[in-house]
């Protein structure tokens, strides 16, 4: 057809039995060796798109269209499964998102990788031992002699992502795709996985299709981006296009939702709504005139908080005026090991989850712990919240002693300590009505049901949900709202603290925003102390006053977060603030 | 993987003793001891006290569960009140039929339910695969006993292929053993392998699912062999289990199909017994064959690491 | 957007319809409740009308095929099959849930409690002996238990129910337990216990309703073992004992006649047959509706 090495006209696809197609007329192209990033939230299509090219989507979707490969004769489309299977891994090759599962855990990681090369049998069969290795040992690989006898569940996710990468790559295809291959590593992996993929698809002169929701990452990895929304592509351009000039509406709301950096005249996040005020990413090197106080008459619905109830400290300066008063949460010398072991023949050595933890929260300050996956942060949480008791230490809330607390004891504190939990679609009981699960923490205070039920309604409206959520049930909501009605339970006491843990990591960027504006209003307006875990340094440089910074269960260092942002004193620190993506720093270092 | 299997161990071995006191206590608690049951209600007092007395019924209650235990560990499990005649016999010949019949039907269930179950999984889309599904639903529905009726009328009594009941052992004669086995064995066999297929069609479409087989069709297998090459291992893990239970049920399961086809097996020797109010016979036999559903479990603990890494590194 | 109570409720009962036509009914399902409602009307029935008296003998009619007289033909003494069919369905039924009931009653809540238990430190013992009780118990089979109270009481349709239901314990403490640790692990209980929810409450309150399904799918294909059982002991002649009309029975006295008369060993088999084809067919459809992973499988 053309020069082109991957051309995709008018892909369309439709489910068996339904009327709407779910991916409309996508026509896209990639010249070789070009880097292409796809760029959507979920349900956008980027994921079918990148299938369909592989050959490999679901028997039950209808696709109509054509994809041609350079190197393949005909419509991959319309091409058999023995057909495709000859092209795929020699002409194009696929790392997915999920390293956990992407791997046969029955089979030893060395004969999954020479079982690519046996298949297309371009490798003689004396020298397949030593190109595992050599492969193995391309994608950085510790210990790439020992590694070849191991099982997955004995790697890590960053490991299993390289090897997923030294089996995409082994017969040198033309055409590499990665649908997410980094959101489930933590940030200091993703760094040297894309770094990686970059050195790698270089070094074998293949072209890339990168799909990703997280724009700060596409700009690390590609020259060109494709932005897909609701099954349709909107914009098309270079990665400085998109970033500085954006065309289409959705293009410019997904920059500015997923700028943390960035906020507008009300100090809020933007939204898909307000983006027309966003002026872009901002290196950090200028000065930060966007978060500074700016004009209030700026134009656009934004949506201005009419009911301040008590003026509060909110700034971080006046927070930390208020650490004279003895500080409302004290944690000192925590630690907690966790025992493993069945009913017989079996002990094991403890797992130290939090190791001598120290610190204190005082009433108003908005806390962020920052860690990555293993830190303890979320043991923590569990531990203030009296969920779990530690080994050793002293943990006190208000007046309460947590760790030595009677059951009324623990029911008085969790009165005073809510929390809002990650995962949207797991906190609801998907068999309670809206109205039940709000009520639920008033049900324990032997709250009259139709005191509680106006309750309820009026903390719904506080987080914006229309009232007619009441009598509907968890799975008849979106992400987005299903964690506002997770806020709602957890205002519904009127708390003093709020424990947030990853209220925002399951949620889609723009999602994202919405809510992350929200709990910044709940917590002004209801004089909330709000305790953040998060994995996102970017979340908590936004909403939070202080920080502290954790590592395999210790604190690496704790204080103010511009302090921690703009001088981090320990390594571990600056390499996590260097790992994170950022939208500005991205532009930065883009082609 | 050691201390795995030293611990299931020490289960099996836990899981006999309280088997056995149940076992034996069950026994022991009936209303009227087993010579009386054994001896009828008309029995004298000096007929009944007499039995008691040369069986060592009259000692105490541990006594009698210590000599049971350590009779049955070195392979004597009694003498029958009811007969006269040594138990141990009776239990060895019987189980070896019943084993005979119980393995070659789960082997035959196997050889059927695998292929068909895959199949089924990879055109369930097609009417083939619905109808095999179908097939399956309703063979799980024929009890064994029905299986064996309908195949006697079938091809004994119209055909006249194979005789209608009966039992020979191997030594006896292959031929003759081999045409008493089969109308037996399929019976037991149909029934299995319709619940076989079932759990195999449901593992492989579960397999099917992963991700690691969409890694393998990206890697240029085609769905089909990513299938055979990485799915059917996994796919096994459940199925593994599932046989073993069905083989501890056949174990016990069988004594239906013994009745009808006049086969000297375990179940048969059970039901004697229990007609026969034989109370010793009926405590040995049932303790042999909680063993061997232990040992079956037992052994299917062990299989399931040796095919399952993940497990094996666990401990 | 209104506050108003009345329009809130107005508007929940529409989206409520809305959900209950959603729950579409699935093939095996329909298929399944309709031969389990033949079952039921079939015992039903029989208490107030049969074709005949059930002990009626009539030596002239005896070991007859299907007739306008008698719809599926006569046994060795003459007697109506159909009738003997009709007292059949009552007792297999009885059996059933007699059995299903002993398990239900007792396994399910012993699956919950040794779920409960095994979240608190002293509890873990005591929850790993509650499941390797019910292990040893799994090494008793129905047919096997059966038998041992056939022998240690009398044969008979009581001892079998109870042994069928007492075997059948392990497979619903199995389930419940797997179930209430996926529901007691959830971040929703996690939420109710940060709202200070009582174990109790939280056992009614979410683990009840969540497991429900689990526990309904288990007990149709109980159920449909509990026939299979009580067939196989009454053939064995350790269940129902004659004169009670009983299929197992009727088909063990029809093996006598295979070569002059097959078909007494066909109805009895049949409706056998249906009624675990039923049961099972139920189970799985039910299976289909609760599991989302299943259904996602039927669907597509």
């Amino acid at each position: 057809m053309s020069e082109n090495l991957l051309e995709v006209r008018d892909l369309t696809i439709t489910p068996a039995g339904a009327e709407a197609p779910v991916l409309h007329d996508v026509s896209l192209s990639l010249s070789p060796g070009e880097r292409v990033g796809l760029i959507g939230e979920s349900g956008s299509g980027k994921s079918l798109t990148a299938q369909a090219v592989m050959g490999l989507l679901p028997e039950e979707l209808r696709s109509d269209g054509t994809v041609s490969l350079q190197g393949f004769a005909g419509n991959i489309l319309e091409a058999k499964e023995k057909t495709l299977a000859r092209m795929r891994s020699d002409l194009a090759s696929m790392v997915f998102q999920e390293p956990m599962s992407a791997l046969n855990p029955l089979m030893r990681i060395g004969d999954q990788i020479a079982e690519v090369l046996r298949i297309h049998g371009d490798v003689a069969r004396r020298d397949i031992p030593g190109r595992v290795l050599d492969l193995l040992t391309s994608v950085h690989m510790p210990a790439p002699e020992s590694a070849r006898y191991a099982y997955p569940h004995q790697m890590s996710g960053g490991q299993r992502q390289r090897v997923m990468l030294a089996i995409a790559l082994a017969n040198s295809p033309r055409l590499l795709i990665c649908d997410e291959p980094t959101t489930a590593l933590d940030v200091t992996v993703q760094k040297h996985m894309l770094e990686l993929i970059t050195e790698r698809v270089s070094a074998v002169q293949a072209g890339l299709l990168f799909i990703t929701h997280d724009l700060a990452v596409v700009a690390e990895v590609c020259e060109r981006v494709i932005v897909m929304y609701a099954g349709r592509i909107v914009e098309t351009g270079s990665v400085k296009q998109i970033f500085t000039d954006p065309q289409h509406e959705y293009t410019r709301g997904l920059l500015a939702s997923s700028d943390l950096e960035a906020t507008d005249a009300h100090r809020k996040l933007f939204s898909l709504k307000t983006a027309r005020s966003y002026a872009g990413p901002i290196d950090e090197a200028e000065p930060a005139a966007a978060t500074g106080p700016v004009v209030a008459d700026e134009p656009g619905d934004v949506r201005v908080p009419t009911d301040v109830r008590e003026p509060v400290p909110t700034s971080a300066g006046e927070a930390h005026e208020a650490v004279h008063s003895p500080p409302l949460i004290d944690v000192s010398g925590v630690s907690k090991h966790f025992r493993s072991g069945g009913l017989l023949l079996r002990r094991r050595s403890p797992v130290r989850a939090l190791d001598d933890i120290s610190f204190s929260v005082a009433s108003g300050q908005r806390l962020g712990i920052v860690g990555e996956s293993g830190s303890g942060k979320s043991t923590i949480l569990n531990i203030l919240s009296g969920l779990d008791r530690p080994t050793s230490g002293h943990v006190r809330v208000g007046d309460i002693r947590v760790e030595s607390a009677s059951s009324s004891a623990l029911r008085t504190l969790r009165e005073d300590l809510q929390i809002v939990f990650q995962d949207p679609f797991a906190s609801l009981d998907p068999r309670m009505r809206v109205e039940d699960i709000v009520s639920e923490p008033l049900i324990a205070r032997g709250m009259a049901r139709d005191e509680r039920l106006s309750r309820v309604q009026e903390m719904l409206l506080a987080v914006d949900l229309d009232t007619k959520a009441m009598r509907r049930y968890p799975h008849q909501f979106s992400g987005g709202q299903r964690q506002r009605i997770s806020i709602a339970r957890a205002l519904v006491t009127r708390p003093q603290i709020l424990v947030a843990d990853e209220p925002v990591s399951a949620l889609d960027v723009s999602v994202r925003a919405q809510v992350l504006n929200l709990l910044t209003d709940l917590v002004d307006d209801y004089a909330l102390t709000l305790l953040f875990v998060s994995h996102d340094l970017g979340v908590v440089k936004h909403l939070c006053s202080d920080v502290i910074v954790m590592k395999d269960g210790h604190i690496v260092e704790s204080g103010s977060t511009e302090d921690i942002y703009a001088h981090p004193r320990e390594d571990y620190t600056r390499s996590l603030i260097a790992a994170t993506p950022s939208l500005a720093g991205a532009l930065a270092s883009a082609p | 993987m050691i201390t795995y299997v030293a611990n299931r161990a020490i289960q099996f071995v836990l899981a006999l003793i309280v088997a056995s006191v149940v076992v034996f206590a069950l026994m022991s608690l009936l209303p009227g001891n087993a010579a009386q049951v054994a001896l009828g209600t008309n029995a004298t007092p000096e007929a009944v006290a007499a039995l008691e007395a040369q069986y060592g019924l009259d000692q105490p209650p541990l006594i009698r569960y210590f000599n049971w235990v350590v009779g049955m560990l070195t392979g004597n499990f009694g003498t029958s009140y009811v007969t006269g005649a040594a138990i141990t016999p009776v239990i060895v010949g019987s189980v070896q039929v019943t084993g005979i019949l119980v393995i070659a039907a789960i082997i035959l269930a196997i050889i059927i339910a695998v292929p068909l179950g895959t199949f089924a999984a990879l055109e369930q889309r097609n009417w083939i695969g619905v109808t095999i599904s179908a097939l399956s639903q309703i063979g799980i529905a024929v009890p064994n006993f029905l299986a064996a009726i309908i195949l006697v009328i079938v091809f004994s009594l119209t055909l006249g292929w194979f005789p209608s009941q009966g039992w020979m052992a191997p030594v006896e004669g292959l031929g003759g053993f081999l045409s008493r086995l089969v109308l037996p064995v399929v019976s037991l066999a149909l029934v299995q392998a319709a619940i076989l297929t079932r759990y195999v069609r449901s593992a492989v479409l579960d397999v099917m699912r992963e991700d690691y087989i969409r890694t393998a069709r990206a890697k240029g297998l085609t769905r089909t062999k990513a299938l055979f090459v990485h799915g059917l291992r996994n796919a096994a893990i459940p199925v593994i289990t599932v046989a073993g239970v069905q083989l501890a049920t056949l174990l016990v399961g069988a004594v239906i199909i013994e009745q009808i086809f006049v086969i000297p097996g375990i179940g048969s020797a059970l039901v004697r017994a229990v007609a026969n109010r034989d109370l010793v016979t009926v405590q040995g036999v049932v303790m042999v064959l909680v063993f061997l559903v232990l040992i079956i479990n037992l052994i299917v603990d062990v299989l399931v690491p040796v095919v399952d890494p993940r497990i094996r590194n666990a401990s | 957007m209104s506050g108003n109570p009345s329009i809130t409720s107005a508007g929940g009962t529409t989206t409520d319809q809305r959900r209950r036509t959603k729950l579409r009914l699935n093939a095996s399902m329909v298929i399944g409740a309709v031969l389990i409602l033949l079952i039921v009307a079939l015992a039903l029935v029989s208490f107030v009308w049969t074709p005949y008296d059930p002990s009626a003998v009539d030596p002239v009619a005896r070991l007859q095929s299907s007739s306008t007289e008698h719809l599926l033909g006569t046994d060795k003494f003459g007697r109506d099959t159909l009738t003997w069919i009709m007292y059949g369905a009552r007792i297999t039924l009885m059996v059933g849930i007699v059995a299903v009931g002993i398990a239900v009653l007792i396994g399910t809540p012993i699956g919950i409690i040794a779920a409960v238990f095994a979240q608190y430190p002293w509890g873990v013992w005591l929850s790993a002996v509650i499941m390797r009780a019910n292990d040893i118990l799994l090494a008793f089979p129905a047919l096997l238990l059966a038998i041992v109270f056939a022998a240690v009481f009398s044969p008979g349709t009581g001892p079998a129910m109870v042994a069928v239901g007492i075997a059948a314990i392990p497979g619903f403490a199995r389930v419940a337990r797997s179930g209430t640790m996926q529901v007691l692990g959830s971040e929703y209980v996690r939420a109710a216990k940060a709202s200070n929810r009582s174990a109790p409450a939280i056992a009614i309150v979410h683990v009840l309703p969540n497991i429900a399904s689990m526990v309904i799918v288990q007990a149709s294909v109980a159920f449909a073992i509990s026939v299979l059982a009580e067939a196989g002991l009454s053939f064995l002649g350790l269940g129902t004992q004659a004169p009670v009309p009983s299929w197992g029975r009727m088909l063990q006295e029809s093996q006598q006649f295979l070569s002059t008369q097959p078909e007494l060993a066909l109805w009895p088999g049949l409706f056998i047959a249906l009624a675990v084809l039923g049961f099972n067919l139920f189970g799985d459809g039910l299976r289909d509706r609760f599991d989302p992973k299943m259904e996602a499988r039927g669907n597509v």
